[in-house]
């Protein structure tokens, strides 16, 4: 079993302090969902985990069992086993999707080591299929025009093909129509095992009906005010954020605001 | 600011060069009156590059004797990378000495002409004297273009008649391997009537160093319906001051794409224009550049519209390391009476260190109401954003710049029409940006 532990971690950006000490355990086999309204941090939390140029952890650590990611350079963390599914992936003219999965996948491999070619096409071949991609996504520009629920899709394609230790999802489910979002469902659901642990952030509920989580936590003002069981959530449909905040003595939830 | 252009040569030197080569005499007398012009005529004014410093007069050689090929095989190594083995219509220029031919005999049949300029001038006066220099660059352009017809020593004709399509690709590799070399090449290459050709050239440097000039011309004609593929990457070395002028002329319907790859290692000024004569006529035009060490370089390219429904599109890519500077003018002019004409350009600049300069300077000349232009200019350094998802997958910052980079070169690399020769740029773009 791996453990990735987040420990009183702050972060700014550009000077604002956006996470205020997040305190978060993960082990691989389990899945958890972090939920709460826009502006309170979940995707500040996601990026800094991956160690996105702009934000900057002030404080904490983020721990893979016992190793300071924080040290880590970006790929790096990837190397050791984390992965983070990107709201707006970038778009990369002139690099094809299929040679960009193989640099990646070969990247984690000794030299000499590297996939083989037929072997790396099955396999492409046989996620898309989970996924409903259309064989032609291989060939193209890594998400250079796809739409936002094929660039949701090629996230998880990414996702399969890497098989990550810890996989952070940051809004996949947003713009998503109700088929991507089962398909995409289905891509993480089969990653689901002892060997993986999900992190997944996302401010409907809806996406937990398809994938349901071991825990889940709500986000206010930049840290975990609640934590629970896949019933938190199907509470948090039923009644909002509002009972949370009344409970809380929290007036406005954004970052920024003080309870 | 004066340049000083004593020449070495005289019109006695100038004369026993074309009497050596065994030219037709007109071509003595072209040369001759060529190089009285010289003196005269201004240096060109490459925009927002001072060239006032620059060498373009001094060479230690006028010609240098190499030697010839009796097959590809005897090719050095990386010449032979490029050609592949089973090239059928190629020539090799070694230096300034014509050093290989092959056309097939199906082309020959059909009349198709692939043969050194010299050659060219005593077999094929009619066709010379109609395209060398007269509807597409001018001798007294300035003084470059002057000093290139009086000195020209060596470069290829091409002729494609009437109605024959030529589905192979025409070769030609300069290769230069002599320091002392200079390369006063000139290109012809003509499209007649409904016919269609693909011609892509080799610029090939394997010394280091080099000591000479490299003054180069092409001129590429499509006559009414005929279409033009022109392919082309310059690797010259370090030390030459290169200039090199590629020039179209579009008839009614005709069409000519260029891809070039600019990955010279001298100063460069480069000038790809292509004239839009013929109503309907249209020109693709895409170059990528990477320039690198302290090299200067000026890339223009335009598309001037004269005739009516002409398309115009220019894509320029390129990629500045170290102290490398470059300046990307992109013109668009569209004549008064071209209507319904198209100019459209997009020039993208990407930096890699913070000595690196680069300058992308999009013009649109309309002269005309009813037409349709635009441009596009970017010059930057590689996305952040774009790194860090990259390596958010376990790929190397080294390894992640070098996928934005070719990809950021691969709409004009995937162009080029020979596949040895689509391989070599990669290579080349892969060393020159490590």
């Amino acid at each position: 079993m791996a453990t990735l532990e987040i420990k009183d971690l702050h972060v700014e950006i550009e000077g604002k302090e956006i996470l205020k000490g997040v305190n978060l355990t993960i082990n691989t086999g389990e899945i958890h969902a972090i939920m709460g309204p826009n502006g309170t941090g979940k995707s500040t939390l996601a990026s800094a985990i991956m160690g996105h140029p702009k934000y900057e952890v002030t404080s904490g650590t983020v721990t893979l069992d016992g190793e300071d990611v924080l040290e880590m350079e970006v790929d790096e963390r990837a190397q050791a086993g984390l992965f983070l599914a990107m709201q707006y992936p970038s778009e990369i003219t002139g690099v094809t999707n299929a040679d960009f999965m193989r640099s990646a996948i070969n990247a984690r491999r000794e030299e000499g080591d590297e996939i083989s070619l037929m072997k790396f096409i099955r396999e492409l071949d046989s996620k898309m299929e989970v996924l409903e991609m259309d064989q032609d996504m291989a060939t193209r520009y890594l998400n250079e025009g796809f739409s936002g629920g094929e660039k949701k899709r090629n996230e998880i394609l990414q996702l399969m093909m890497l098989k990550p230790k810890f996989a952070v999802l940051d809004e996949i489910d947003s713009g998503l129509d109700i088929d991507a979002l089962k398909v995409v469902s289905k891509g993480i659901n089969e990653m689901r095992g002892e060997g993986f642990g999900c992190l997944i952030i996302t401010h409907y509920q809806r996406l937990l009906n398809y994938i349901t989580p071991d825990f889940v936590h709500v986000m206010m003002q930049g840290r975990v005010v609640k934590s629970g069981g896949a019933e938190l959530a199907k509470q948090l449909e039923e009644s909002g954020y509002d009972w949370i905040k009344e409970e809380l003595g929290i007036e406005d939830e954004t970052v920024g605001q003080e309870a | 600011m004066t340049v000083e252009t004593k020449m070495a040569l005289t019109e006695q030197d100038v004369r026993s060069f074309s009497a050596n080569m065994n030219e037709a005499d007109w071509m003595a007398e072209f040369r001759t009156d060529a190089l009285a012009k010289v003196e005269q005529l201004p240096m060109p004014t490459p925009d927002k590059t001072k060239i006032d410093k620059w060498n373009f007069v001094d060479f230690p050689a006028h010609a240098v004797e190499s030697t010839t090929f009796a097959t590809l095989a005897e090719l050095p190594a990386e010449a032979k990378e490029i050609v592949g083995d089973d090239q059928k219509n190629i020539y090799v220029q070694h230096n300034n000495t014509p050093a290989f031919i092959s056309l097939s005999d199906e082309l020959k049949a059909q009349g198709v002409i692939l043969t050194d300029i010299f050659t060219a001038t005593r077999e094929h006066a009619d066709l010379m004297k109609k395209y060398f220099m007269t509807d597409g660059v001018k001798v007294d352009e300035h003084k470059l273009t002057a000093l290139h017809a009086a000195l020209l020593n060596g470069g290829v004709f091409v002729y494609v008649p009437k109605n024959v399509v030529v589905e192979e690709p025409l070769q030609v590799l300069f290769l230069h391997d002599d320091a002392q070399a200079s390369l006063f090449n000139h290109v012809i290459v003509v499209a007649d009537a409904n016919s269609s050709v693909t011609y892509v050239e080799n610029y090939l440097s394997t010394v280091d160093e080099a000591a000479g000039q490299a003054n180069i011309i092409a001129e590429v004609f499509t006559e009414d319906n005929a279409k033009v593929i022109y392919g082309a990457v310059d690797v010259l070395a370090k030390g030459f001051t290169t200039y090199v002028n590629r020039r179209g002329i579009t008839g009614p319907n005709s069409r000519i794409e260029w891809a070039l790859g600019l990955m010279n290692d001298s100063d460069t000024i480069s000038e790809n224009i292509t004239h839009l004569v013929g109503n309907g006529s249209s020109s693709d035009m895409k170059s990528v550049v990477v320039g690198r060490g302290s090299q200067k370089q000026n890339f223009t390219s335009e598309i001037v519209h004269w005739g009516l429904d002409t398309d115009g599109f220019i894509l320029k890519h390129g990629v500045m390391k170290e102290a490398a500077s470059s300046i990307f003018n992109g013109i668009g002019r569209i004549a008064k009476g071209a209507t319904r004409s198209n100019a459209v350009q997009e020039s993208r600049i990407l930096m890699l260190s913070e000595k690196a300069r680069g300058d992308a300077n999009p013009i649109l000349l309309i002269d005309e109401d009813d037409v349709t232009a635009g441009h596009a200019a970017s010059v930057g350094r590689v996305d952040p954003l774009q790194l860090f998802y990259l390596m958010s997958r376990g790929i190397s910052q080294q390894e992640a710049e070098r996928l934005v980079i070719h990809g950021f070169l691969a709409p004009v690399v995937s162009k080029l029409p020979i596949e040895g020769v689509k391989k070599q740029l990669t290579e080349v773009i892969e060393r020159k940006v490590r």
